[in-house]
């Protein structure tokens, strides 16, 4: 019998190593594990890159990864909000390293990791600054930029619902990155609202199908749960 | 001399968006214009975070914290919308399938060049998010913005000094003092605001204008 579920946070962060590169679901708090991410926080893996669309907001989650200095670099698209100050004062001080990537480019070179694309042509960014020393060509009258895939050893994301062979459904925007961080890390981790039987999710609603993920741990219910499609 | 405001302006460009269109409305000012379409007409908008069909703001204490929109504010989800992830949100704009964006900006130029995003100031930490995608993206972009900088610059130039969001990619401007498109032979007014002659229109602005026709 194959069973994804994990009983503890401990067990589910367990094995992350120094130095790796962690995929951290969410936009802003909507989809952000915060179960997880507090779970790495105690494991202790440090020197990581992580990649997230944005750098931590006010004091939890992302952020209070951030405030323990285990951060080497982060690959996002929208670093300054309102309530990073503590991305801020890290940046301001030369101690984490930040690679700014629009974020459809983000998204799709993501996308292009998992669905195993060595590269791919974007004209977002062409003649701009972010697009500086990166190849570019002239296809059918439209410049494009080519950009590289990310590749995760580790991704934490979050979802509703899911089973033991891993399949997942979202609820409403928290899905953002999570199907596609799903497929583009070695290791996906995935905090769910509830865990149910097999059979139980709609194989025609089923958003990440299990392959994409080896780990499904249970981390609180949420309340709005019951009015979830 | 009278200037559109900021409600008048996100009413102007509120009436050149037909039903059936798909719509992507910029962080800032461009979020007004929602608050201007006609009630009894179909317009799909769509947030960069996966939302298709976004409705207005809940009602106090109706939040969610998972159903938000771009600028991370609690929003609702019209009947019939729809949810979905992120590589998919960004292929409806690079794949050129939303019909307009509004997007706010810091300068266009007269060859349709946008920036937006950074201010290229050495101590600002950049932050890009959608916006590039979005400017390259949309069939049509429109751009809504002050005519002029608080210390009177004109923020329709000929080459923009800041970093650059889109090469050529604004279509309409929207300012406080009029309405300008960009065009092939150059930027052509279609309204200026009430009491204002197009000469003086010219002298606030930094690259050369067509007048109405």
């Amino acid at each position: 019998m194959i069973d994804k579920t994990v009983e503890s946070l401990e067990q589910a962060v367990a094995g992350i190593h120094d130095g790796a590169t962690i995929m951290i679901g969410g936009f802003g708090n909507a989809g952000m594990p915060s179960a997880l991410i507090n779970a790495l926080i105690a494991q202790g893996a440090r020197d990581l890159t992580i990649v997230n669309n944005n750098a931590g907001n006010g004091e939890t989650g992302l952020a209070a990864l951030l405030k323990t200095g285990r951060v080497k670099k982060i690959i996002c698209s929208f670093p300054r909000q309102t309530d990073s100050q503590i991305f801020d004062a890290l940046y301001r001080a030369g101690k984490i390293e930040l690679e700014l990537t629009p974020q459809g480019n983000l998204a799709e070179r993501i996308r292009a990791a998992g669905a195993g694309i060595g590269g791919f042509f974007s004209p977002t960014g062409y003649g701009t600054m972010l697009a500086e020393g990166k190849e570019t060509r002239l296809i059918d009258g439209r410049h494009y930029v080519l950009e590289s895939p990310i590749h995760a050893d580790f991704a934490l994301i979050k979802a509703l619902r899911g089973d033991r062979w891993g399949n997942l459904v979202y609820r409403k925007t928290a899905r953002n990155f999570g199907p596609i961080m799903a497929m583009a890390a070695k290791c996906t981790i995935a905090q769910v609202s509830e865990v149910v039987e097999l059979g139980q999710l709609d194989p025609e609603v089923i958003v990440t199908p299990g392959i994409f993920v080896q780990r499904v741990v249970q981390a609180g219910v949420e309340t709005n749960i019951q009015e979830a499609a | 001399m009278s200037r559109y405001t900021r409600e008048q302006m996100a009413a102007r460009v509120a009436r050149d968006i037909p039903e059936g269109a798909y719509v992507n409305l910029g962080i800032g000012l461009p979020t007004k214009v929602a608050n201007y379409l006609p009630a009894d007409k179909e317009i799909f908008l769509q947030s960069e975070n996966g939302l298709l069909g976004m409705g207005p703001a809940p009602a106090a204490g109706e939040e969610d914290e998972d159903l938000i929109n771009a600028g991370k504010q609690p929003v609702t989800l019209l009947t019939g919308g729809a949810y979905f992830h992120h590589a998919d949100s960004f292929a409806m704009m690079r794949g050129g399938h939303l019909d307009i964006c509004v997007l706010g900006a810091f300068q266009v130029s007269a060859e349709g060049d946008l920036a937006n995003w950074h201010t290229g100031a050495p101590d600002a930490i950049p932050a890009v998010g959608g916006a590039m995608d979005l400017a390259i993206g949309a069939k049509q972009v429109f751009v809504m913005m002050e005519h002029q900088t608080k210390n009177g610059e004109s923020k329709i130039v000929g080459q923009c000094s800041y970093p650059l969001t889109g090469i050529g990619c604004v279509n309409r401007i929207y300012t406080d003092l009029a309405v300008i498109d960009v065009t092939a032979q150059g930027l052509q007014v279609l309204e200026i605001v009430e009491g204002l002659s197009f000469d003086e229109l010219q002298k606030l602005t930094g690259a050369p204008l067509l007048p109405a026709a």
